[in-house]
């Protein structure tokens, strides 16, 4: 069966902080190229999910497999090190080096992932993505659209395997929603990544197929 | 983009924690190697005039007066004495004296010292002749390299001097001084005096004083034998080397002379020390001052490097999200506080050279003795290593907690 060959899959993770929490997440499978939304309320579990399949945080039990590899079987540096090769990351908030520009965050992105550095890489990125004359800004005097943009430069540069986003469109209008969501979507192909999304939002249920509800 | 750079960002990112920083530890590391350096010259000078010179003798009084006049030139002389006390200490083949040298100061020509004496200083403070030759006659004189350097004093110019230590113009002396030679810098105090026959200076203070015509020391010759007929004229002190200064007798030699004659004796070796003991204390708080300046600003760093981690405790857990192992980060944070000690250091360095050139001239006038601003005394190495140790020491509990940071529990929160 295909089911079991996805770029992302997991198998029977469960996890609790305290006795009265405890998560335990249906098994989700997610092929290269494909995009699957993440659904559920408040204190459901999704930001713990998201960490957990994004490598930070490691489950109590089950595993994720990413490709042929097991997240959790691999040690500490070889998991970051893999993490930053193979998965990118979209924050609800976009967080960046303040003290370098947009076009230094993305060569550092390269950098801390033991890729060589592409100048032309990062400037062909953001100019795809409409702030190319933004490059030599801070971060932090960007507005939250071009923030948003930079971010989702930022977690393709390296061409991962999966894309995880984290609520990107919870502070979106709606029109603005959508065209965040399309960019992931293109960007996530333009690479052949599996894309994830995790998120409260009901409008996008509309837009994917593919969704799990977790509660 | 790598580590270093991205730690150097980092730290001109937040410009007044930097400038607080830099201004701190180059105060310290500044005012450290500035007493570094003045006492490394200091010393060198003592040590260099200390010359094998093993007792000076002159008129009673300070015994460390008597030295720093005699030796150093830089006090006024106890008193003077006569030759014919002196005498048993300037006769050539004293059983316990190698070389005497005897020496008449008192006055000088725009603040070099005229000292009166005969060739044996010269033999004492190895001192060779660069032009010219060495004095002989009356008012005759060869000037130290840095005299005639500085004065621009050349074979045949011609001066008066003034009565004291200071230049002053009323009280000039008749008597005409002309340089016959000068001498090969020594790097001794030789290189800052005038020196002339010891009639010369005798001549210039006697009452008629016209210079060269009907002066009664005209038969005066630089023969030792010669300066001892004149038992009642004075001199200002005798400079001593001892045969062996480990014989019995030569130890008992000072006490001698000053319990049963009129005049002082004093022991160079001992009275440095004493001096370096009294100078040490006021040395000592200065550095101690100095270190305390260098502990604050390592704290400082320390603070600034904590407070900076609070605010970037998302960018912290982004490092290594996007890949940064822990160590990423603790070498990140590290670099950050030996990069501001590194700053700090090279600040403090350029700043102690050029207080002490801005210094120096009037440093100089005081010590009789020419400060370089731009030498090394040999400890600049530790203080770097001081200096980074104390950059390294400032950042390893923020680096620490930067490499214990925790990406799941910082993200949530955002």
């Amino acid at each position: 069966m295909f089911t079991y060959c996805g770029m992302l899959r997991t198998d029977s993770i469960k996890h609790h902080y305290t006795n009265a929490q405890r998560f335990d997440f249906p098994d989700i499978n997610c092929n290269s190229s494909e995009a699957m939304l993440i659904l559920g309320q408040s204190g459901v579990g999704k930001t713990t999910l998201l960490h957990i399949l994004a490598g930070i945080l490691k489950p109590q039990e089950g595993q994720v497999y990413i490709g042929d590899k097991a997240l959790y079987g691999l040690s500490g540096n070889q998991l970051d090190k893999f993490r930053g090769q193979h998965i990118g990351l979209v924050f609800q908030k976009p967080h960046f080096v303040q003290s370098i520009t947009a076009e230094e965050n993305l060569l550092l992105t390269q950098k801390m992932a033991g890729q060589p550095t592409d100048k032309k890489l990062a400037d062909s990125l953001l100019s795809k993505l409409n702030i190319g004359h933004r490059k030599s800004a801070k971060a932090y005097k960007m507005s939250q659209g071009e923030q948003q943009r930079l971010s989702i430069a930022r977690a393709i540069i390296n061409r991962p395997k999966v894309i995880l986003a984290d609520e990107p469109t919870s502070a979106l209008d709606d029109k603005n929603c959508e065209k965040v969501i399309d960019l992931l979507k293109e960007q996530a192909e333009e690479v052949k990544a599996s894309l994830l999304i995790v998120t409260h939002d009901n409008r996008l249920k509309d837009i994917f197929s593919n969704y799990i509800e977790l509660s | 983009m790598n580590i270093l750079k991205l730690a150097w960002k980092n730290i001109i990112h937040n410009p007044l924690n930097l400038l607080l920083n830099l201004v701190l530890l180059t105060l310290g590391v500044g005012l450290i190697n500035f007493i570094l350096l003045f006492n490394h010259q200091l010393k060198d000078k003592f040590d260099k005039n200390l010359a094998g010179i093993d007792l000076v003798i002159g008129a009673k009084g300070s015994p460390l007066q008597l030295i720093l006049c005699s030796m150093y030139h830089i006090d006024a002389p106890t008193g003077n004495i006569s030759i014919k006390e002196a005498k048993p200490f300037l006769r050539i083949g004293h059983p316990l004296i190698k070389a005497s040298v005897p020496l008449s100061v008192g006055d000088n020509y725009k603040g070099y010292r005229i000292v009166g004496t005969d060739h044996s200083i010269l033999t004492m403070y190895d001192a060779q002749v660069a032009v010219g030759k060495k004095w002989s006659g009356l008012y005759e004189a060869t000037a130290g390299a840095e005299v005639a350097a500085v004065l621009g004093l050349e074979i045949g110019s011609e001066f008066k001097s003034s009565h004291g230590f200071s230049d002053d113009q009323d009280l000039e002396h008749d008597g005409v001084f002309r340089i016959v030679g000068i001498l090969e810098s020594t790097g001794s105090v030789v290189d800052q005096l005038l020196l002339c026959n010891t009639a010369s200076v005798w001549d210039v203070h006697s009452n008629h004083g016209d210079g060269h015509n009907h002066s009664k020391y005209d038969n005066f010759s630089m023969e030792r034998d010669s300066l001892l007929l004149y038992e009642e004229e004075e001199i200002t002190s005798i400079l001593v080397q001892y045969v062996n200064r480990t014989n019995f007798q030569a130890l008992n030699m000072p006490r001698n002379i000053n319990e049963n004659t009129d005049l002082q004796a004093a022991s160079p070796a001992y009275e440095i020390n004493r001096l370096y003991d009294m100078m040490g204390t006021g040395t000592k708080a200065l550095q101690l001052l100095a270190i305390l300046i260098a502990i604050v600003s390592a704290i400082s760093i320390f603070v600034s490097l904590l407070n900076s981690l609070r605010q970037r405790k998302y960018e912290l857990s982004l490092l290594r999200v996007l890949g940064g192992k822990p160590t990423t980060l603790f070498f990140l944070i590290v670099m950050e506080g030996v990069i501001m000690a590194l700053l700090g250091f090279l600040l403090g360095m350029l700043t102690s050279h050029i207080a002490m050139s801005a210094m120096g001239s009037s440093l100089s006038e005081r010590y009789n003795y020419q400060f370089a601003s731009w030498i090394q005394h040999g400890q600049e190495a530790l203080i770097f290593a001081m200096t980074l140790g104390l950059g390294f020491l400032a950042a390893v509990i923020p680096a620490i907690m930067a490499y214990r940071t925790d990406i799941h529990n910082n993200l949530s929160e955002g």
